[in-house]
């Protein structure tokens, strides 16, 4: 379930990587505030808990694609989509989200309802029905995002734009208006990962930062940029953490996961599927 | 003494005169600023002379913080010996990261400190048995008492902490006004501006950079070890990530590659900050706001403005 949920948020962080080739390091919080908005949503919705359940499914990926989009435009655009300006920018952004959260949402830790209680119950063992919703949603939504990039022509024009930006505009894409969707279409896969997670995890204003690490785990095995790499990584890594957690404390594997990645980009800058940056 | 040297004297004089007019308050603040902008002084040697971010910053700085803290606390070193134990942990540490991480180039050395520095936070609170977590230590008081030329040095004494401190940042401005003067500070402006082009004039630009990370992460360290000795606390929060990107702010703030825009930037966001809390407790949004609007409106910052439009000659 983990590794569902993460291949989710992972592929907005590589897609972002991968097109624009910057680093949003603000994505966490992109994380935060769908699950914060999910609670919003379902708060304020009257009735079964499925009503708000499904309002903050389509509710919460718009709000947060609406401030991504804000965003893109009024500060990554006029950078120039620059490397270092840009992680200096969502840096910022990663300060100015999590304290509005903190003003506005306040320190407390807050359940969404899930939409469903049953319960799968085999002859050997029992499984929240809810558990296996999240891992057919995140499934049904990464094949579609897998198909979207693969066989339409939209998918097409990202991967122009990715492979050679300027080629690409001269053929008449407008890159400017990729970059800007792409950029939005990242943060709503963050906001989706969230409100699926949401029930389960309650939703925190400091919940950003481990998904963050985690993506930035993911993407790096994967292959900067790659996203077939990033889907495989990502149910590797999400398998492999509950094992990893069997044997050592949860602080110790997240210290010996993160230098581990760190030795993995040092010895092969690309990522273990990718290739180098150019 | 050329004009440089005699601004940057200046400075420093200024500073001193300062603790004779400035009430309890600002004295404090001061010191405090004097002893963070040492440590943007040592990030403004890798990020604006040499041009390498770093995003784990935090990791030389809690290096040398916990070096200090607990020799003090655990084996009873005193506050000399202490901070001597913080440079030279420091200094094993950053050459050691430094020697990793310089592998990568750009986007993944940012991302390589950035993960060097998370492991290096969760590890204080791993070792909570020890570091007590976010909770922290506070330090004993004698360690921060020790003798020199007879006299009895106590480091809870504002005025005498006060003094430490300007001498500490005097010492660190004549160190980066040094080797910007040098030939080794002009390679690393090369190193910056072309690396490639370093590389074929017969400049080793690893060991250069290497260099750069030692002397960076060392400065650093050394102002970790002074936080925790005169202020005798030590915790998890200056491990964290908001440490590592303070200096960056600070250095942006205040111009990046110029001696003094640390410092300035430093003192500059510390009053916003004093500001902002009268308004609203929402300190670190007034961080990413400032952060966001520097790099979109006002990328050299104020030294560097300074110098772009009216002194050329500002180191």
């Amino acid at each position: 379930m983990t590794a569902a949920v993460l291949a989710l948020m992972a592929l907005g962080l590589s897609l972002v990587f991968g097109v624009m080739r910057v680093v949003n390091v603000a994505h966490g919080e992109f994380f935060m505030l769908g699950a914060v908005t999910a609670w919003a949503i379902s708060h304020f919705v009257p009735g079964h808990p499925a009503v708000g359940f499904a309002a903050a499914f389509v509710g919460a990926p718009l709000v947060v694609g609406a401030v991504a989009l804000g965003a893109e435009r009024l500060v990554l655009r006029r950078l120039g989509h620059d490397p270092e300006a840009t992680i200096v920018a969502t840096i910022g952004l990663l300060f100015i989200l999590q304290q509005l959260a903190l003003t506005f949402f306040g320190p407390d830790a807050r359940p969404v309802q899930a939409p469903f209680t049953y319960r799968v119950v085999f002859p050997w063992f029992g499984y929240s029905g809810y558990k296996l919703f999240v891992v057919a949603a995140a499934v049904a939504l990464l094949v579609g995002a897998w198909f979207v990039l693969t066989r339409t022509k939209l998918g097409l024009v990202m991967r122009a734009t990715q492979f050679d930006r300027e080629t690409a505009q001269a053929f008449g894409i407008p890159v400017d208006t990729v970059y800007a969707a792409v950029f939005a279409v990242g943060a709503m896969l963050a906001a989706v990962a969230a409100v699926l997670i949401v029930p389960i995890q309650q939703a925190h204003y400091l919940m950003g930062l481990d998904p963050l690490l985690l993506s930035f785990i993911v993407v790096i095995i994967g292959g900067l940029g790659s996203l077939k790499g990033t889907m495989v990584a990502a149910v590797v890594i999400g398998l492999s953490d509950g094992v990893i957690s069997v044997f050592f404390t949860p602080t110790l594997a997240k210290i010996l996961g993160t230098l581990l990645v760190a030795l993995v980009l040092v010895v092969k800058p690309g990522g273990l599927y990718g290739t180098a940056p150019r | 003494m050329s004009r440089a040297v005699l601004l940057h004297v200046g400075v420093i004089a200024l500073l001193f005169a300062l603790q004779f007019v400035l009430s309890d308050y600002h004295h404090l603040t001061l010191t405090r600023v004097m002893i963070l902008s040492v440590y943007a002084i040592g990030f403004n040697v890798l990020f604006g002379y040499t041009g390498l971010l770093s995003l784990g910053h935090a990791l030389f700085f809690a290096t040398g913080l916990y070096a200090a803290g607990l020799s003090a606390t655990y084996w009873g070193f005193t506050a000399p010996t202490a901070f001597a134990a913080g440079i030279a942990a420091g200094l094993a540490v950053s050459l050691l990261i430094g020697a990793v991480a310089l592998r990568t180039t750009g986007v993944a050395f940012m991302i390589v400190t950035l993960m060097f520095a998370q492991a290096g936070h969760l590890a204080t609170l791993y070792f909570g048995d020890i570091t007590r977590g976010d909770e922290g230590i506070v330090l004993p008081e004698a360690s921060r008492k020790f003798a020199m030329l007879g006299a009895t040095v106590d480091l809870a004494d504002a005025g005498l902490r006060f003094n430490l401190a300007l001498v500490l940042l005097a010492v660190t401005i004549g160190v980066s006004l040094l080797i910007v003067k040098r030939p080794i500070g002009r390679v690393l402006i090369a190193i910056r501006e072309n690396e490639p082009r370093t590389l074929m004039l017969g400049f080793d630009s690893f060991r250069t950079k290497l260099f750069a990370v030692v002397v960076s992460g060392t400065i650093s360290a050394a102002a970790g070890a002074a936080t925790a000795l005169a202020f005798g606390y030590v915790g998890s929060t200056f491990a964290s990530i908001q440490y590592s990107i303070y200096p960056l702010l600070w250095t942006l703030l205040g111009g990046a590659a110029t001696v003094l825009g640390p410092v300035l930037g430093t003192l500059v966001m510390f009053h916003l900050v004093d500001l902002a809390s009268g308004y609203t407790t929402a300190s670190l949004l007034v961080v990413g706001v400032v952060l966001v609007l520097l790099v979109l409106f006002f990328p050299k910052g104020i030294l560097g403005t300074v110098r772009a439009r009216w002194l050329p000659w500002l180191p």
